[in-house]
């Protein structure tokens, strides 16, 4: 394990998750936090007020398409979510969870887990663990520029070091 | 080797003579295009905290286009914070309140084909109908090419997208998009390259050709290129524009492509894409005949000078339907006055049409003309996904600007070919 493994319960939201219901537009200029309160509301109102620390949101095809708006990803680190796991990701959005340390895991078995289940996910390694259904999905696994990135918690401290070690 | 005209640039902006699909490089960024809500607001306290500023000024265009006008103190804040910041960092090249960002970029002439072009936004696609590289990204990312004028990116396969035939009356590239997101989906070209080819593409005009790479996004691909030709040079050398050395950007012709899928434009229908995603579309003819409260001729994608043309093409001598509100919002200030000169504003204000300022507007919940709770839409915009255009319980169709206009009219999805061919006749 990791120091980026995570444990939490799956919100499971299937395919068609699009940038618009992560982050409605309509708040787009008040307060990340006060965004947060409605992600995903358009799709399931009870996910916001009752998602805890860690857990996990698990997509399906495409997951995040739509608009560049980082916010998406802001969003789901508000509630803290701990990892969000798909059969495959929106290209920007994928890039976006990166550079703000978000894990985005690519797992062809995602379909697999249910609502509820328990899952601890490990991005270094690339695997997600179901204690609840006692298996464990492969995963993609993250490109090691990328997670050398993530470990750095994102793209931004990431730049700064190598600015500050081109710099000495 | 034989290269695609996404491998093409990718090798340029990576200085490299040759490169392959799927390989990572680090690309020299030609043009970053940021706006207000993406932009400054996001990028000023990432590049503070990286204590660098903008890597080359003249390299960078501003365009506040998302919270324009400003409607409340919120987005007045923002807007000041945006000229505040192009004023500090000597961004000359800040169009402020003069369009949507895709449309104005060419419309300045910022495009050159063989560009590669980092965008602040998804649409950025747009940039591909001039043969550039743009690919969209968020605001960390951006910040990143602010500060290093460089980003990395893995080589893109090409999907080709072939299209022959002619069009019908009352058929338009916003058609051929539909159609493609219902047969291809919206992830299909999910971290691919997407080429537009074939003789219909050929003959588009300009404007028609950006709706094509516009919504190249919504199939999911990462650019949407249309290799430059004479109607590409004509078109960036009257904007002011320099086509440089155009004739090199094109695929080479045994260039390896991951697929190939050909088209026929005679016969296809109008297309309108039902709720809550563009690839939930048919053809016209297929399509419910739902009543609709607005009506709403918006966005990069569908406010363009053609396509308020082909809106009062529809609207002439016509009125909208009563309990119908008809929002126009012109994609930039050059489209509103032009319009305005050759007498199309008149036409739409004259059928009851409402004329708003150039900006993103309601396209995606940002400004005026927003949906309540219930409310139902026909929009020339690009997408439909649950609440984009206001309240989550409100209802978006997509359609061509022929057929926004023809449901105005009437006040339920309507075939628009019904008041063309009375026209014609
Ligand atoms: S008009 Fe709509 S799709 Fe175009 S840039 Fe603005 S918000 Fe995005």
């Amino acid at each position: 394990m990791s120091g980026l493994t995570r444990q939490g319960y799956a919100w499971v939201f299937g395919g068609g998750i699009d940038t618009d219901v992560l982050a409605p537009g309509v708040y787009m200029k008040g307060s990340i936090e006060e965004m947060a309160k409605h992600c995903l509301e358009a799709v399931d109102p009870t996910f916001a007020p009752n998602v805890a620390p860690g857990d996990v949101v698990v997509g399906g095809d495409a997951f995040g398409m739509g608009s560049s708006r980082e916010q998406a990803v802001m969003v789901l680190n508000v509630l803290q979510v701990g990892a969000v796991i798909a059969r495959s990701f929106a290209r920007i959005f994928y890039r976006n969870a990166m550079n703000l340390a978000l894990p985005a895991l690519i797992c062809p078995e995602a379909d697999t887990i249910q609502a509820g289940d328990q899952l601890v996910v490990d991005p270094g390694a690339g695997t997600v663990t179901n204690t609840t259904q006692d298996r464990t999905l492969a995963c993609d696994p993250i490109p090691p520029h990328l997670m050398a990135m993530i470990e750095d918690g994102g793209l931004l401290p990431h730049l700064k070091k190598r600015l500050h070690s081109e710099a000495a | 080797m034989a290269m695609t005209l996404a491998e093409k640039i990718c090798a340029h902006a990576a200085g490299q003579a040759q490169v392959t699909s799927g390989e990572i490089v680090t690309a020299r960024v030609d043009l970053a295009m940021i706006h207000d809500s993406g932009g400054p607001r996001r990028v000023k306290p990432m590049l503070e905290e990286l204590g660098v500023g903008v890597w080359d000024p003249s390299k960078v265009v501003l365009i506040s286009d998302h919270y324009v006008p400003a409607v409340d103190a919120e987005s007045a804040a923002i807007l000041d914070l945006t000229r505040k910041w192009a004023a500090a960092n000597d961004i000359d090249n800040f169009h402020d309140m003069q369009g949507i960002c895709h449309v104005v970029l060419p419309e300045r002439g910022h495009l050159r084909p063989g560009m590669f072009v980092a965008g602040g936004d998804s649409h950025s696609t747009t940039g591909g109908a001039f043969g550039c590289f743009m690919i969209g990204i968020g605001a960390t990312e951006m910040a990143g090419v602010l500060a290093s004028g460089e980003i990395w990116a893995r080589v893109p396969p090409t999907i080709r997208l072939e299209w022959n035939g002619m069009l019908g009356l009352g058929v338009v590239a916003k058609d051929m998009m539909l159609a493609m997101c219902g047969r291809l989906g919206m992830a299909m070209g999910n971290y691919k390259a997407i080429e537009f080819c074939g003789s219909t593409v050929d003959g588009l005009s300009m404007t028609e050709r950006m709706v094509m790479s516009n919504m190249a996004a919504e199939l999911g691909g990462k650019v949407g290129l249309i290799a430059p030709d004479q109607t590409t040079v004509d078109h960036i050398t009257a904007a002011g524009g320099d086509a440089g050395e155009w004739q090199q950007w094109v695929s080479d012709p045994d260039a390896e492509v991951e697929a190939h899928h050909v088209f026929d434009a005679d016969g296809l229908a109008p297309h309108v894409a039902a709720p809550h995603s563009p690839e939930n579309s048919a053809p016209v003819t297929e399509t419910e005949r739902a009543r609709i409260d607005q009506a709403y001729i918006g966005a990069c994608t569908g406010a363009k000078l053609s396509d308020l043309h082909m809106a009062a093409e529809v609207l002439r001598g016509r009125k909208v339907a009563k309990g119908v509100r008809l929002l126009i919002a012109p994609a930039s200030t050059r489209v509103t006055a032009t319009a305005a000169a050759d007498g199309t504003l008149a036409i739409l204000g004259e059928a009851g049409g409402i004329v708003m300022p150039s900006g993103c507007g309601a396209c995606a919940g940002y400004g005026a003309g927003v949906l309540a709770e219930g409310e139902v839409c026909i929009s020339s915009t690009a997408r439909n996904f649950k609440g984009r255009m206001g309240h989550a319980e409100s209802q978006v169709y997509l359609a061509s600007p022929y057929t926004v206009a023809a449901a105005a009219v009437t006040g339920e999805i309507t075939d628009p070919r019904e008041f063309l061919m009375e026209q014609a006749a």
